[in-house]
């Protein structure tokens, strides 16, 4: 099963590598990790994509609350949630195909942040099933290069998440 | 009054009541040498070795609940620091390790004895910090030895740039502290605890299974009050041992690998479980699969909530101090206890088990280390403190002598690391001076820290070393016999030492012991006589002597080989 799993963390050095090195100690999978402090600048929100069964995410957030920096932890895949992932990609668009790539991020409601003569920058947010969606679209051998954030997300209505 | 960093770092450990620090001296931490120097409150044991330094520290707290404390200087002290470190994290052990580190301006450059401590040791401490500014000093170190001592005990590194010591400021040490990050839970949810009276009355073949939870918080006192009300069989893990008084009938002995037969049958067939501060770790219930083949109830009481349904799945999950809710449930019983009829069926059951005497040993010209360890447990009226290494030698420590007393078995359970016996023992005689203290350990782990000899020397510690001398890595040919067809691929120990001679030429008494009926008579000498000197005993034992019962790696808890099967 995915999971999402949302942290709030002390923002002092070395934070982070205490939560990869639990999931790498322990055999967890990451699948996306993304941080930034938050509206405190004393705490940092982390946001892990992890799959595994409900014993392992229990031991994942048991694990997780162990760790003397980590004030909280929730699993947001247990309820109402959303989740957005942005993504830069850089393709050619040259000829025909520069239509073509404009047309595509229209549709995918994607916006086009910088313009060379012969390339696009698409910057793109949304589900990530969204993002492989726009990337399957594609023409493969138009894409140059392509960044992700990964996930982040944030329980909907009164599911909130602060010290 | 304005301090040095340095100063700051000994007031910190006289605040904290620390009366030794295990320790040895380097560049980066000559200021805080230095400051040592200059008071007497806090005592310095100069080892042979950072490694004995944490080995010491952690026997320290283990033979009395205080937190042990061990200064290294950076680099090459840090490392050697690090396997005991794991050893003490993985027993759970409250310490904090002070390490000098390179000044800031140098950090990441590559200088002179610069590792990165905190990276090194992250996961094997209960947590870690490095010290950037002299202000943080004082409310560090004390976050340390909080930390290190509250919820799950552990570990902790603090890790103190050489430049900082040199600083200077306020001295003002917190009186407590709060941190919105770690708040261990102490007190259990009653509502569960309610649920686990009711599956206890309910219970026709329980059993009380206990671990080093109970003897970390003290909890041995409650812990048999509790069992003498109920009734109810108990066994220890290897790390609980002491937990529950091993003289008393209700005792079924050690579990696991190298637990009895009465005990493993007990664990494997009971209907209701109370684990106390244990984990159903692998030497414990051997393969998970076939532990898991029996219809039971599992009652978990632990401090550390990954503890819990880590391994095998729990009905009732208490989290909590283990004293604590111990406490309540025995207010809730209060009104006394009613057991179910049927656990006097049971209790035939475990007599029968009994009745196989699985830890009975064939006789042999040679010494047996199992009377050695019998005759050490007479001689010592039951009453000493036992450290071990790791391999046979330690097994037969745990299962012959009889353990009464929390805090009296000190050894690696969860790391398992060879060479810890004799600076545990060095541990123990500093926090409990006068007492009895035994080393039993094998010819190959006590060379893995033998340079302690020395400190031993120098601080007038009598340890007793018993040392089973079977010439070979016994545990490990104990495997190779019974698992690899006899091939013994570097299991024989040969070139050793004369360790008479040995032990003379450190300055302390040695005796060879060869001849059974020599056992007694030496060990009398050895703590009457010899009662102030440190004996190196070495004891040429029977070398195919094998310990019995044991379930081998993958096998289930009742698959055991007993010694009569052999
Ligand atoms: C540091 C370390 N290295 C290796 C091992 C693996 N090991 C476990 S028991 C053992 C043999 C111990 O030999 P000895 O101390 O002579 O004890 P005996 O089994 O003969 O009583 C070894 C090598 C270990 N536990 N620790
Ligand atoms: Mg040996």
């Amino acid at each position: 099963m995915r999971h999402i799993i949302s942290i709030l963390i002390e923002n002092e050095a070395g934070a982070l590598s205490r939560v990869a090195g639990l999931f790498s100690a322990r055999g967890y999978n990451i699948e996306s990790l993304t941080v930034a402090p938050t509206e405190d600048p004393s705490l940092s929100r982390m946001t892990i994509l992890t799959w595994g069964s409900d014993e392992v995410l229990e031991q994942i957030t048991k694990q997780l609350n162990k760790l003397v920096d980590v004030v909280k932890v929730v699993d947001l895949s247990e309820a109402a949630h959303v989740e957005r992932e942005l993504m830069l990609i850089k393709v050619r668009a040259t000829g025909k195909d520069r239509e073509e790539m404009k047309r595509m991020a229209d549709i995918f409601r994607g916006r086009i942040i910088d313009v060379t003569e012969s390339t696009y920058v698409i910057e793109l947010t949304g589900a990530s099933s969204k993002l492989d969606s726009f990337i399957a679209a594609l023409d493969a051998g138009l894409i140059l290069e392509t960044v992700r954030t990964g996930v982040c997300g944030i329980g909907r209505g009164d599911r909130i998440l602060k010290v | 009054m304005m301090i040095s960093g340095a100063e700051i770092v000994i007031r910190c450990l006289q605040e904290e009541k620390v009366d030794y620090v295990f320790g040895y001296p380097g560049g980066s931490v000559l200021h805080i040498y230095d400051a040592l120097f200059k008071q007497e409150e806090v005592k310095h044991i100069l080892v042979r070795h950072e490694q004995a330094a944490v080995h010491a520290a952690d026997a320290y707290s283990r033979s009395s609940q205080k937190v042990g404390v061990a200064l290294v200087t950076s680099g090459p002290g840090v490392t050697n620091t690090v396997t005991g470190i794991a050893t003490a994290y993985m027993d759970s052990i409250p310490m904090v390790v002070l390490c000098g580190q390179v000044p800031t301006a140098y950090i990441g450059q590559d200088a002179f004895q610069e590792c990165d401590t905190v990276g090194i040791t992250r996961p094997c401490v209960k947590h870690n910090f490095l010290v950037k500014d002299v202000k943080d000093l004082a409310s560090t170190i004390k976050k340390a030895f909080h930390i290190a001592s509250t919820g799950r005990p552990g570990p902790v590194v603090v890790d103190i740039p050489k430049d900082i010591t040199a600083q200077v400021c306020e001295f003002d040490y917190p009186k407590s502290v709060q941190m919105r990050s770690y708040n261990p839970v102490v007190k259990g949810h009653l509502g569960q605890i309610k649920k686990a009276v009711q599956i206890l009355q309910e219970a026709k073949r329980p059993i009380i299974y206990t671990g080093g939870g109970v003897i970390l918080s003290d909890a041995a006192e409650k812990l048999t009050q509790l069992a003498r009300k109920l009734n109810f069989p108990v066994t220890n893990t290897l790390m609980g041992l002491g937990g529950y008084p091993a003289t008393d009938k209700q005792f079924v002995g050690m579990l696991g690998m190298h637990g009895t037969f009465e005990a493993n049958n007990a664990m494997h067939y009971a209907d209701v479980i109370l684990a106390v501060g244990a984990r159903f770790d692998d030497r414990v219930i051997g393969n998970p699969e076939h532990f898991g083949e029996e219809k039971r109830r599992v009652i978990h009481i632990d401090i550390d909530p990954s503890s819990i349904s880590k391994r095998v799945k729990v009905d009732v999950p208490i989290v909590g101090n283990v004293t604590d809710v111990i406490d309540e449930i025995l207010k809730l019983l209060d009104g006394g206890f009613k057991a179910d009829p049927e656990v006097a069926d049971w209790w035939k059951q475990i007599d029968e088990w009994r009745g196989r005497n699985s830890l009975a040993y064939r006789q042999s010209n040679h010494i047996m280390p199992q009377y050695v360890v019998e005759k050490l447990y007479e001689v010592t009226g039951g009453d000493a403190f036992i450290t071990s290494d790791v391999g046979q030698h330690q097994m037969f420590a745990a299962q012959y002598y009889k353990f009464d007393k929390p805090r009296r078995w000190i050894n690696s359970g969860g790391l398992g690391t060879m060479g810890v016996g004799l600076p545990y023992g060095m541990g123990v005689l500093l926090a409990n001076p006068g007492a009895q203290v035994a080393c039993v350990t094998g010819e190959g782990s006590i060379q893995m820290c033998i340079q302690e000899l020395s400190t031993c020397k120098q601080y007038e510690l009598p340890i007793k070393i018993i040392n089973l001398n079977n010439g070979m890595l016994g545990m490990v040919r104990q495997w190779q016999e019974m698992f690899y067809s006899k091939r013994y691929s570097q299991s024989y120990v040969t070139s050793l030492p004369d360790f008479v001679k040995l032990a003379e030429s450190y300055g302390h008494v040695g005796m060879r012991i060869e001849k059974p009926e020599d056992v007694e008579p030496a060990l009398r000498k050895a703590f009457t006589e010899h009662k102030n000197d440190l004996v190196f005993m070495d004891f040429i034992i029977d070398p195919a002597a094998n310990v019995f019962p044991m379930v081998a790696a993958g096998k289930g808890l009742t698959e055991m080989i007993l010694a009569e099967d052999i």
